[in-house]
C-alpha cells in the first residue's frame, strides 16, 4: 500500500482519484485543494454567476461519496514540495507526506503585463475564488443601483465568450477587445470566426476587432475607470475581464527541481523529470508530444483522459497517454459548436475544404480533407450537434470525405423533430466537387 | 415591454384577489322554495324540512356559519334515526354543497357574468400580458435560466412558499370542504349550462380553471422552446388533450346524458374505473357505454405495453396526461426544486410501487364485491373492513391528499412531478415497461460530456442524469418522462432522446469509447 497525494481537485486530479479506487483497494489516497472542498465543474462556473444553478449543483457527486470511496480530501495551499524526502508543506506549515505525487494543479489567466492589470475591478475568470471576486466587482442580480455599466473584456476565446454571457445577465454592456482579425482567430476558419461573431452582435456584444489593449487607467480610488487600446481610443468601463486565455498554474513549483517550461515537462506515461511524481492535465506540457496530441492540452476531456490513463499507470499497469481522435465542444451565446478531427484555422496547402451554412447564418459545418487522397481530416459544426462515437470511428477508419458527406444523417445528434440538413449539404457538395458527387435522400418533413 | 408586463402582473393580480374575495361577498339565505329545489327527494323533504324550520328566511353573512347550521341540522335528524336504529330512514344524500350555492344571494349571485368576466377572462389576459413580451425581453431563442435561482418565486423564496400555500388550501377547499366554495361555481354556471346543460360542481370549476393554466402556461412553454421542436410539438400536445379529451369532450358526452370520463385517462391512475357506479353507468349506456368500458381496459391493458415498448412511457407523460400536461406548464418554473439526492431516489422507489400495489389491491377488492357483492374482506379485531373502507381510504389518501394537496401543492418546493415521480401507480406500472421492456432511452453522446450539471439540476424527476452522462452511460430509467429538458439545457449536445434496438447490453452499457483513451480498456 502507498499513499497517493493528488495536488488539484479538478477533473484531472478527480478522475484519477476515483480511478485509482476502482483498481486498487489498498492505496490511501488524498486530494489536496486549496480551492474548494469538493470537487466541482469548473466549465459550470457561469452557470452559478446566471442563476441557472448554485454552486452544490456544479458539484457532481454528492459529499457522503468521498468518504464511502475512502478518498481523503484535504483543504489547503501547497507550499512547498520536498522531493526527495517525499513530503508536502502546506502554507499552514503542516506537513504531508508522500509515496507517489500527481500534480494536478491547473491553469490560471494569463496577464501579459498591461499596465493596470492588478487594478481593482480588473480579472480574469477560472477558479471558484474568481467567481466569487466577479460577485464582488459587479453588482447582485436584478439591482437597481448598476454599479458597473459597461465592462470591457480583452482577448477573444471561449471564456471571454462566457464572461459576456455572465456579464449581460446583469445587463452590463460588453465591449470586446479582439487582437485578431476574426474571433478566436488561433482555433476557428474565417468562416466559423464570422459566424460567431454575428451570433456575438446579434447579442449586442461591442465586439472590436483588431483592436488590443494598451493600458487600464485607474480613478481616484485605484479601480478601473476605463481602457485605452493601441489605436488610442479611451473606452470608459468599470470592469475589465482579462480572457486571453490561460497559462499552466506552476509558478509556485519553481524551486522543487520538477522540469518545466510553459508547463510541467512530462513524457507519454505522464511522468516528470522526478521519479514518483506525475502531472497531468491543464499543467502540463509533453515534452515530446506523441503522435497527434498537442503539447499543451487545457480542455476537460484532456485533463479527464489524462486523469484515467494515470491511474492505470499507479495501479501496477504502466500505460501512455493516446486519447484518440481529438473532439471538442463549446456554447456561445445560444450556438452550440462541436469539433472531431483536426480543422485548422489556418490549412496548409495539401488540405481542402467544404463549407455549408444555413440560410439562418446560425448553422453551418465544415469538413477538411486531404486534397490528393480525399481522405477526411476534420469537421466543424455550429448549432447542429453530431454523434461522436460514430465520427471517432470514422477517424480512426480513415474514412474518406464522400463518405462522410454521404452519411453524414447518421451521425446526426438533433433532438426528434429538428430539421435536419443533410439533403442540402449534399446539393451544395456535389456542386462544389462535381468529381466526387453523392446522393442523400431527403428526409420527409421531419422524420 | 417592461410596462405591458407590469399592466399584466396588475390584471392578473386583480383577477386573483377578485377570485379569492368573491368567497367572502353577499349574504346566505335559505328560502323555502330553494330548500325543496335542493332536496328534492319528498321523503328526504319530509324528514329534513320541519328541523330545517329556524333556518328558513334568516340571513347568513357568511358560508361558514350557514353550512355549519345545515350540517348540524342534518346530522341531529340522521343520528335520531340512527339511534333508534331506523337504518332505511337514514339520509345519506349530501345536500350541503348544493343547499349552500343555492341559497347565496347578492353580488355574486346577481353578477356573476361581471365576476366571470374579471376573473376568467381578464386573468388569463393579464398572465398572457405577462408572458407574451417574454418573446422579446428574453433575447434571441435559446436556454435563458437567467436568475432561476436568484428568483424568489423559483428558489423557494416567499412568493413560492405563498403559492405552494395558496395550492395547498385550494386543493384542501376541493377535494373536503367544497361548500365553502360555492361561490366559485356560481361564476361558472353559465359556462357549465352552455356546455353541459348543468350546473357547475366544484369539478367543472377544477376542470376549467386547469385547463386555462394548461393553456396559459403552455404559451409560455412555447415562447420559452420556440428554439426546440420537440419541446413546441410536445406542449401543443399536452394542450391538445387536457382542452379536448379532458375538458371539452366531457361536457358533450355529459350532455348527452352519456358516462362522461376522461377519456385519455387510464386505470390506475383513474382510480374510480372500476368502481360499482362507473361500471354500471358504462354498461346502462348501452354501445358506446361498452365501447368507454373496452377502450378504458385496452388503454392500459395492450395501450401501455404497446406504446411504451416502442416510445417509452413519455408517449403518456409528456404529451397526454393531465397531471403531466399541468407539471409540464403551470409547474415548468419549479422543475429544479426536484431533489437528486440519492436517499430520495430510495423513497421514491418504495413510495410509488407501494402505490402501484396498493392500487391493485384496492381495485381487486372493488371487483371482487362487484362480482360476488359480497362487500366484508377481512377483520381487524372486532371491526370489520369492506371494500368500500379500502376504496374510501385509497381515495383520501392517495386520490385526493397525495395526487392532489401534495402533488400540486408542493410544486414550489418539491418540483413539478412529486405527484408523478412519488405517487403515480400509473407512472409506476410505465415505468416498470420502460425499464425492462422499451426501445426508449436518453442517449449520451460519447466523452462530451463536461459534467456541468445543467441536466441534473432541470430534470424534473429528480435523475442525476449527469451521473450518466459523465460516463457515458445511457439513461435508462423507470421514471424518466421523457420531457427532453435534459437534452434542451445541454451546453454541449450530449444528450438525446432515441427510440432504438431493445437490446439490453447496447441500451443500458457504456461504451468504451467514452473515455478516449484508445490504451485504456475500461470495465466501467
Amino acid at each position: 500500500m502507498s499513499h497517493i497525494v493528488i495536488i488539484g481537485n479538478g477533473v484531472a486530479g478527480t478522475t484519477c482519484a476515483r480511478h485509482i479506487r476502482k483498481r486498487s483497494d489498498a492505496d490511501r489516497i488524498t486530494v489536496v485543494s486549496g480551492e474548494t472542498d469538493h470537487f466541482f465543474s469548473r466549465t459550470a462556473l457561469m452557470y452559478i454567476y446566471m442563476g441557472h444553478m448554485k454552486y452544490e449543483h456544479t458539484k457532481p457527486y454528492e459529499d457522503w461519496f468521498w468518504e464511502k470511496n475512502r478518498i481523503e480530501l484535504k483543504r489547503g495551499w501547497v507550499k512547498d514540495i520536498d522531493t526527495s524526502g517525499k513530503k508536502l508543506t502546506f502554507d499552514s506549515g503542516e506537513a504531508m507526506s508522500y509515496d507517489k505525487l500527481v500534480l494536478a494543479c491547473g491553469s490560471k489567466p494569463n496577464k501579459f503585463g498591461w499596465p493596470g492589470q492588478d487594478l481593482d475591478g480588473v480579472q480574469g475568470l477560472y477558479s471558484y475564488q474568481d467567481l466569487e471576486l466577479l460577485e464582488k466587482n459587479t453588482h447582485p442580480p436584478k439591482s437597481r443601483n448598476n454599479r458597473v455599466k459597461r465592462a470591457v473584456l480583452v482577448g477573444g476565446g471561449l471564456i471571454g465568450v462566457e464572461l459576456a454571457e455572465m456579464l449581460f445577465t446583469r445587463n452590463i454592456e460588453v465591449t470586446f477587445l479582439v487582437r485578431e482579425s476574426k474571433f478566436w482567430g488561433n482555433v476557428l476558419p474565417k468562416e466559423e470566426g464570422e459566424l460567431v461573431s454575428r451570433h456575438m452582435r446579434k447579442h449586442h456584444v461591442d465586439l472590436r476587432l483588431e483592436e488590443e489593449l494598451d493600458e487600464i487607467l485607474p480613478d481616484e480610488q485605484g479601480r478601473v475607470r476605463a481602457v485605452k487600446t493601441k489605436n488610442g481610443e479611451e473606452i470608459e468601463c468599470q470592469f475589465v475581464g482579462l480572457t486571453a486565455g490561460v497559462s499552466p498554474n506552476i509558478g509556485w513549483l519553481k524551486e522543487t527541481g520538477i522540469a518545466q517550461k510553459r508547463g510541467i515537462l512530462v513524457n507519454e506515461f505522464l511522468e516528470t523529470n522526478i521519479e514518483d511524481v506525475y502531472a497531468i492535465g491543464d499543467c502540463t506540457q509533453f515534452e515530446t508530444p506523441p503522435a497527434g496530441v498537442r503539447p499543451m492540452n487545457q480542455v476537460w476531456y484532456t485533463g479527464r483522459i489524462m486523469g484515467e490513463t494515470l491511474a492505470q499507470t499507479l495501479t501496477g499497469n504502466r500505460t501512455a497517454y493516446r486519447p484518440g481522435p481529438w473532439f471538442n465542444s463549446a456554447k456561445f451565446f445560444d450556438v452550440e459548436y462541436q469539433t472531431y478531427g483536426d480543422v485548422l484555422a489556418r490549412m496548409p496547402e495539401h488540405v481542402s475544404q467544404f463549407y455549408w451554412e444555413h440560410p439562418d447564418g446560425e448553422k453551418c459545418i465544415k469538413i477538411q480533407f486531404e486534397t490528393a487522397t480525399g481522405k477526411f481530416l476534420g469537421i466543424n459544426t455550429f448549432g447542429i450537434r453530431l454523434r461522436h462515437e460514430v465520427f471517432d470511428q470514422w477517424l480512426k477508419d480513415g474514412k474518406d470525405v464522400q463518405h462522410i458527406v454521404k452519411h453524414l444523417r447518421q451521425a446526426n445528434f438533433d433532438p426528434e423533430f429538428y430539421r435536419s440538413h443533410e439533403h442540402e449539404i449534399a446539393e451544395k457538395w456535389n456542386k462544389e466537387f462535381p468529381n466526387m458527387t453523392v446522393s442523400v435522400k431527403k428526409r420527409f418533413l421531419v422524420f | 415591454m417592461r410596462i405591458l408586463q407590469f399592466a399584466g402582473l396588475g390584471l392578473f393580480l386583480i383577477a386573483f384577489f377578485t377570485f379569492i374575495g368573491s368567497l367572502f361577498m353577499g349574504d346566505y339565505q335559505m328560502t323555502e322554495a330553494v330548500a325543496k329545489e335542493v332536496i328534492s327527494d319528498e321523503n328526504h323533504q319530509a324528514l329534513l324540512l320541519p328541523e330545517l324550520a329556524p333556518m328558513i328566511d334568516k340571513t347568513y353573512g357568511n358560508q361558514f356559519a350557514f353550512a355549519s347550521d345545515f350540517q348540524s341540522t342534518f346530522e341531529r335528524v340522521n343520528q335520531a334515526f340512527k339511534e333508534q336504529q331506523q337504518w332505511d330512514k337514514v339520509i345519506y344524500t349530501d345536500y350541503t354543497f348544493s343547499i349552500v350555492k343555492a341559497s347565496s344571494i347578492g353580488y355574486v349571485a346577481d353578477h356573476g357574468g361581471r365576476l366571470f368576466f374579471l376573473i376568467f377572462i381578464l386573468g388569463p389576459i393579464g398572465a398572457l400580458l405577462y408572458i407574451l413580451p417574454q418573446l422579446q425581453l428574453l433575447g434571441p431563442a435559446g436556454i435563458k435560466n437567467h436568475h432561476v435561482f436568484h428568483d424568489n418565486e423559483k428558489n423557494r423564496g416567499i412568493i413560492g412558499i405563498a403559492i405552494g400555500t395558496f395550492l395547498i388550501l385550494f386543493y384542501i377547499f376541493l377535494y373536503w370542504f367544497e361548500e365553502y366554495i360555492t361561490n366559485w361555481t356560481l361564476i361558472v354556471d353559465p359556462l357549465s349550462m352552455a356546455m353541459n346543460g348543468g350546473a357547475a360542481s366544484q369539478w367543472f370549476l377544477y376542470g376549467f380553471m386547469y385547463t386555462i393554466a394548461i393553456i396559459v402556461m403552455g404559451i409560455r412553454m412555447l415562447i420559452k422552446y420556440r428554439h426546440n421542436n420537440y419541446q413546441m410539438i410536445r406542449t401543443g400536445s399536452v394542450m391538445f388533450f387536457q382542452t379536448a379529451f379532458a375538458f371539452t369532450i366531457p361536457q358533450v358526452l355529459a350532455a348527452m346524458s352519456l358516462p362522461a370520463p376522461d377519456m385519455k385517462n387510464m386505470w390506475p391512475l383513474d382510480y374510480s374505473f372500476f368502481f360499482d357506479y362507473r361500471l354500471n353507468e358504462m354498461v346502462e349506456a348501452g354501445t358506446i357505454g361498452f365501447f368507454m368500458l373496452g377502450w378504458g381496459i385496452a388503454l392500459f391493458a395492450i395501450g401501455v405495453p404497446l406504446f411504451t415498448y416502442l416510445y417509452g412511457k413519455r408517449w403518456y407523460c409528456s404529451w397526454v396526461c393531465g397531471c403531466g400536461g399541468l407539471a409540464e406548464t403551470l409547474g415548468d418554473p419549479f422543475r429544479q426544486q426536484s431533489s437528486k439526492k440519492l436517499s430520495a431516489w430510495k423513497i421514491e422507489r418504495y413510495l410509488i410501487h407501494g402505490v402501484l400495489v396498493f392500487a391493485v389491491l384496492m381495485t381487486s377488492a372493488v371487483l371482487y364485491t362487484f362480482f360476488t357483492e359480497e362487500s366484508q374482506l377481512f377483520n381487524i379485531g372486532s371491526v370489520y373492513v369492506s371494500s368500500f373502507d379500502v376504496r374510501g381510504w385509497y381515495g383520501f389518501a392517495i386520490g385526493a391528499a397525495f395526487a392532489g394537496v401534495v402533488g400540486t401543492g408542493f410544486y414550489p418546493l418539491m418540483g413539478n412531478r412529486v405527484w408523478c415521480r412519488f405517487g403515480c401507480p400509473l407512472a409506476a406500472y410505465l415505468g416498470l415497461v420502460q425499464r425492462f421492456k422499451s426501445r426508449f432511452r436518453i442517449t449520451t453522446n460519447g466523452g462530451q460530456c463536461i459534467s456541468c450539471g445543467n441536466c441534473s439540476t432541470y430534470c424534473e424527476m429528480g435523475i442525476d442524469v449527469r451521473w450518466y452522462a459523465q460516463r457515458g452511460q445511457n439513461i435508462v430509467r423507470s421514471s424518466c418522462v421523457g420531457c427532453g429538458i435534459c437534452s434542451a439545457v445541454c451546453p454541449r449536445g450530449v444528450l438525446k432522446l432515441e427510440n432504438g434496438e431493445n437490446n439490453d447490453a447496447s441500451r443500458m452499457e457504456a461504451p468504451a469509447i467514452i473515455l478516449g483513451n484508445e490504451g485504456v480498456t475500461l470495465n466501467v
